[in-house]
């Protein structure tokens, strides 16, 4: 019997060279930042609890351990006004683009408030509102979709003359989609066009079941970038400091016409790949290899020492947060179904 | 304009509204500069530039996709597949982000779109390139789907589609574009779900599109020297169908002939016979006679090829079989 390969190299790859200067911030940014993670951190966790109790349905997949990079993007861009494109993995990205934590939840109960009016589910999140383009349940088909949107504000500058649009667009998607052709055709398109996007690899090294490495030729994926001629930056997903000074950067030279950046975050998810997935093939020594680096526990742990906020400013942010998650909860049950009568609204633009 | 022919009057649609609409631009292969692989673009590039007349690389499913993102963030893309074909490989995004992306997100986003280019079976271009994708579409919810068959409804079809602020895919035929017609010199619009009453007639209802039409008319003049008298009904809107004109001709002729292009299998013609047994069994005197292509892929050799399709003989037995089988 041959021995089964439990932690494979690539998987202990986390710590890349960390950009050389990191941006610093004000108490302020930090606790928006901090106040970010969290929700997002308490929002899955709740959902979980919400899966287990039978309020939620189908796919659910959580993105605990991952939340530096939502946060760290995201928080980088213009809330409402800058596009953001997700995955299936898509709570905590809406809820970084702003979209309420209420319409998320409700969304998931599968309510006619939910900012897809029931229709969407978990991996359909939608708000025009906040620019969250979606939610695609499919692997990969969200990267051309957020390349249009960057399209879109190059043209609105270029052939309308419009110079107010300079929105920048941030598409996100994991490891295992950057092995499909609509990664690599957008990366040429992007490039080529120099659109204003970013492509926000969330590497958390396994696809499901499929580690990386396994599927992977050159696991490397920011080394990707050069064959199509753009940046393409390694960086610690698990440290919100590095991702965001990596994304400050990325943002500025899209909105300066200079084009596209590829970043690819070396981050974990905490736990199974959805609420349906037992999650059987992770050593546990990887995953404390993991645990041990939760970029939550980094973060308030940088602000403390930088004396950007103390124990007690933290606490208070995760009590509103967990009251806020709560408050989500109730308005979620409270929330009516979708009007039967209107089964067949939002198929066409007229309805 | 006197004597325009099929691509030019895309090309004139594409022209007006790109002119109108500073939102209205076109991607795909080729059609910039090159001018699309029927000329339908042809020198558009001149008059309004390399990013409205967006030359991509050929990767059709990220193109489209783009297209996609396009629109749902204000601009109103028309695609152009070099060959409908093609656009197999955007399936992924035609199916579900086109069609189902404005439901999935509870009205959130519009997507107005418009995917057109040549399909249908031409001279001897083999399997890959005579394609009929129209039926492979159909059941997506959220499209539209028009074909065009005439330079006339050509123009007021498209111009029609780029307005529209839904997914509409847009079938021409390879065999058509250089069909000539008048057109009239001041601007027209055309309804995305009205059929056309080609002929009028009082014997039998007969369902084309497409190419077909032509075949269907081809019979026509054989039907009408020994006397009979068919109702030729272009379909042009794919989804929906017009069965408001397709009910009111049958409850005229009692009968109905089915006409296409696209296989017998899961076809077009198949949907709407099921559809006229829903909804117009007690007008029927006879049951519905299908023709349809055969359920091969189309072979390349030119027999084959023409036994592969329906040809107006065929029409004109049908139509004979069916009124004769009443007397
Ligand atoms: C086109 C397509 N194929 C397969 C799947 C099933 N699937 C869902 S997620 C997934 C793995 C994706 O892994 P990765 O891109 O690394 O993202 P992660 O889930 O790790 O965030 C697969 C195979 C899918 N959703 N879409
Ligand atoms: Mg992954």
């Amino acid at each position: 019997m041959s021995e089964v390969k439990t932690t494979p190299m690539v998987q202990e790859r986390m710590i890349p060279s960390s950009p050389s200067a990191i941006v610093t911030i004000t108490k302020q940014e930090g606790m928006v930042l901090y106040e970010d993670m969290i929700l997002g951190r308490f929002f899955e966790d709740k959902c979980a609890e919400m899966y287990y109790r039978g309020k939620m349905f189908g796919f659910v997949h959580l993105y605990n351990g991952q939340e530096a990079i939502s946060s760290g993007v995201i928080k980088a861009m213009r809330p409402g006004e800058d596009y953001v494109c997700s995955t299936y993995r898509d709570h905590v990205h809406a809820l970084s683009a702003g979209v309420p934590a209420r319409n998320v939840m409700a969304e998931l109960f599968g309510k006619a408030t939910g900012c897809s009016k029931g229709r969407g589910g978990s991996m359909h999140l939608f708000s025009a509102e906040h620019r969250l383009l979606g939610g695609f349940a499919f692997i990969g088909e969200g990267i051309p979709v957020a390349t249009g949107a960057a399209f879109q504000s190059k043209y609105r500058r270029e052939v309308m003359g419009d110079e107010s649009a300079d929105q920048v667009t941030a598409a996100f998607f994991g490891d295992g989609t950057t092995n499909n052709g609509q990664f690599f055709e957008c990366l040429n398109m992007a490039a080529l066009w120099k659109l204003p996007i970013l492509f926000v690899v969330e590497n958390n090294k396994w696809a499901i079941g499929m580690a990386h490495d396994r599927s992977t030729a050159q696991p490397e994926i920011y080394k990707k970038a050069s064959v199509f001629g753009l940046p393409g930056v390694e960086v610690d997903g698990m440290d919100i400091m590095a991702v965001h000074t990596v994304a400050q950067a990325a943002v500025a030279r899209a909105r300066a016409g200079e084009g596209p950046t590829l970043i690819e975050c070396l981050t974990y998810r905490f736990r199974g790949h959805s609420l349906a997935d037992p999650d059987e093939l992770r050593s546990k020594a990887e995953k404390e290899l993991w645990f041990a680096r939760d970029p939550i526990k980094k973060f308030s742990a940088y602000l403390i020492e930088q004396n950007l906020a103390t124990l007690e400013d933290l606490k208070a942010i995760e009590k509103k947060i967990q009251a806020q998650v709560d408050q989500a909860v109730e308005f979620a049950l409270e929330s009516p179904e979708p009007d039967p009568a209107e089964l067949y609204r939002y198929i066409f633009a007229e309805d | 304009m006197a004597d325009t022919l099929l691509f030019n009057a895309l090309r004139e649609a594409i022209d007006e509204e790109m002119s109108k609409d500073p939102t209205v631009m076109v991607m795909g292969e080729d059609v910039g500069h090159y001018g699309g692989s029927y000329k339908v673009t042809k020198d558009l590039y001149k008059k309004y530039g390399d990013l409205r007349l967006l030359d991509t690389p050929i990767a059709e499913n990220s193109f489209t996709g783009m297209a996609i993102g396009a629109a749902m963030t204000g601009l109103r893309p028309i695609i152009e597949g070099m060959n409908m074909g093609f656009l197999l490989l955007a399936f992924n995004q035609i199916a579900n982000n086109a069609g189902m992306l404005r439901y999935t997100s509870g009205g959130n986003f519009k997507i107005p779109l418009v995917i057109r280019g040549p399909g249908g079976v031409g001279r001897q271009l083999g399997a890959e390139h005579s394609q009929r994708l129209e039926a492979y579409f159909q059941a997506v919810p959220g499209l539209k789907i028009v074909a065009c068959s005439t330079p006339y409804n050509a123009k007021g079809l498209l111009k029609s589609a780029i307005r529209d602020n839904n997914p509409v895919l847009f079938f021409e035929h390879v065999l058509l574009y250089n069909l000539k017609e008048d057109l009239p010199d001041e601007e027209y619009y055309l309804p995305l779900d009205k059929a056309e009453i080609v002929r009028s007639g009082t014997d039998v209802t007969v369902l084309t599109y497409s190419r077909m039409r032509h075949h269907a008319m081809q019979a026509v003049k054989t039907l009408e020297k020994e006397g009979y008298d068919p109702e030729i009904i272009d379909l042009l809107s794919l989804k929906p169908i017009d069965f408001e004109t397709i009910g009111a001709s049958i409850r005229k002729t009692h009968r109905v002939v089915v006409v296409e292009e696209c296989m017998r299998t899961g076809g077009i013609g198949a949907e709407i016979v099921a559809s006229i047994s829903d909804r117009f069994f007690d007008e029927l005197d006879a049951p519905v006679i299908r023709l349809s292509s055969q359920d091969i892929p189309t072979p390349y050799n030119g027999a084959l090829e023409s036994l592969t399709i329906v040809q107006p003989q065929q029409i004109v037995e049908a139509v004979k079989k069916i009124v004769d089988k009443q007397l």
